[in-house]
């Protein structure tokens, strides 16, 4: 395997394009979305959203925010070059909701809430309650597991170049 | 953020190894032979160790207190100790001033300054308590993965170096490659094609 920091800066264009194909199938493929749980979800982009644009020494950091902001302003910076650093999702599944935002570079998950949680009164509640936070947090990160695998699959195949980037391409130009 | 937090942040780790057996017992005593300090160390700015999940401030891994379900979970402990800089100015100038009475002379050289400075910082140090962070973190280890609820760097890497240091296991951090490379699952065949990736969307760097 190739050494971390090393794969670390040669491959994060991986993030980047892994959240901006992301936010393209939340657009236009939320029948695949739907296929990745056996129970019914909903998958939204939430009150954020992260840009990037870098040209030669320079990077323009453009973010769009509010729960019902205007993504036109995103499209657009994606037409003039720019990628999604950090992204901004809800899910629902089985009437609760989760809230994340996942960073390109790292995959850091930040600011995960959670559907709530009974509270803890006694030391016996504590090892429930633990559990319980445990299982949510996995429910958000096997769907983003999910993602990012069919993004991978995808990436490697020769799909990516013919069919992937045309789609994607179409979708910021119209 | 703790783990018990409304929100939480989140790194992933794979754990490249195992314990020895019998796997809580070898658990128990990695964890108490770098557990945190009980005594605060005077001299030293920072000490890093681990400590329990439910008694952050008096850690206690006997039997299987750090066993919850399947998962280990326990937290890393740093205690620092940061003294501002506006205080250690304030006492330089007080400590500058007391010696250029005492000696009579004009000035300190710049050399006697900087003992002074650092005379000053040591006595400060020595008198201001650590200010302890406490991150959580679960150890799934029939899965070998480990979720660490903090992103911030300095904390990941005192958690990389410490968990080597107590169980002399590797964790790999996973960001996109790694992820790619060793969580998804891909052929060998896929995975030189990964190597051989380059950018396709957005400018060209």
């Amino acid at each position: 395997m190739l050494d971390v920091s090393v794969s670390y800066n040669r491959y994060r264009f991986l993030g980047y394009e892994y959240l901006t194909w992301l936010w393209f199938l939340i657009e236009n493929g939320q029948d695949e979305i739907k296929k990745l749980e056996r129970e019914p979800l909903s998958l939204e982009i939430g009150n954020r959203i992260v840009l990037e644009n870098r040209q030669k020494d320079t990077v323009e950091s453009i973010t769009i925010k509010g729960d019902d902001a205007n993504l036109e302003e995103g499209i657009l910076a994606l037409r003039k070059g720019a990628v999604v650093s950090e992204l901004n999702l809800w899910y629902k599944a089985s009437d609760q909701e989760w809230r994340f935002t996942i960073k390109a570079e790292s995959l850091h998950i930040v600011s995960l809430k959670c559907p709530a949680t009974g509270s803890v009164e006694s030391k016996e509640d504590l090892e429930g309650a633990v559990l319980e936070k445990a299982y949510l947090c996995e429910k958000a990160i096997q769907l983003t597991d999910s993602l990012f695998r069919q993004f991978i699959t995808l990436r490697v195949s020769d799909d990516w170049n013919k069919k992937v980037i045309p789609r994607i391409r179409k979708w910021i130009s119209s | 953020m703790g783990l018990l937090s409304s929100t939480v942040s989140i790194t992933r780790y794979r754990v490249e190894g195992k314990l020895k057996k019998p796997v809580l017992e070898t658990m128990a005593t990695c964890l108490k032979e770098h557990a945190i300090p009980e005594i605060e160390d005077d001299i030293s700015d920072k000490t890093v160790g681990w400590t329990s999940f439910d008694r952050p401030f008096n850690p206690d891994f006997e039997g299987s207190s750090f066993v919850f379900g399947t998962h280990f979970v326990f937290s890393l402990r740093v205690d620092k100790k940061s003294v501002p800089s506006s205080v250690v100015k304030k006492h330089c100038a007080m400590e500058i001033a007391r010696r250029l009475s005492e000696t009579k002379r004009p000035y300190l050289s710049r050399e006697e300054k900087s003992m002074v400075k650092e005379d000053v910082t040591g006595v400060l140090s020595r008198r201001i308590p650590a200010t302890p962070n406490v991150y959580d973190l679960i150890w799934n280890y029939e899965d070998a993965s480990l979720w660490f609820f903090s992103t911030l760097k300095s904390a990941n890497e005192e958690l990389e170096t410490l968990f080597f240091k107590s169980f002399q296991i590797p964790i790999i951090r996973l960001f996109p490659y790694t992820t790619a490379d060793l969580a998804i699952g891909l052929s060998d065949t896929k995975r030189d094609v990964l190597v051989r990736l380059s950018p396709t969307l957005g400018a060209k760097e």
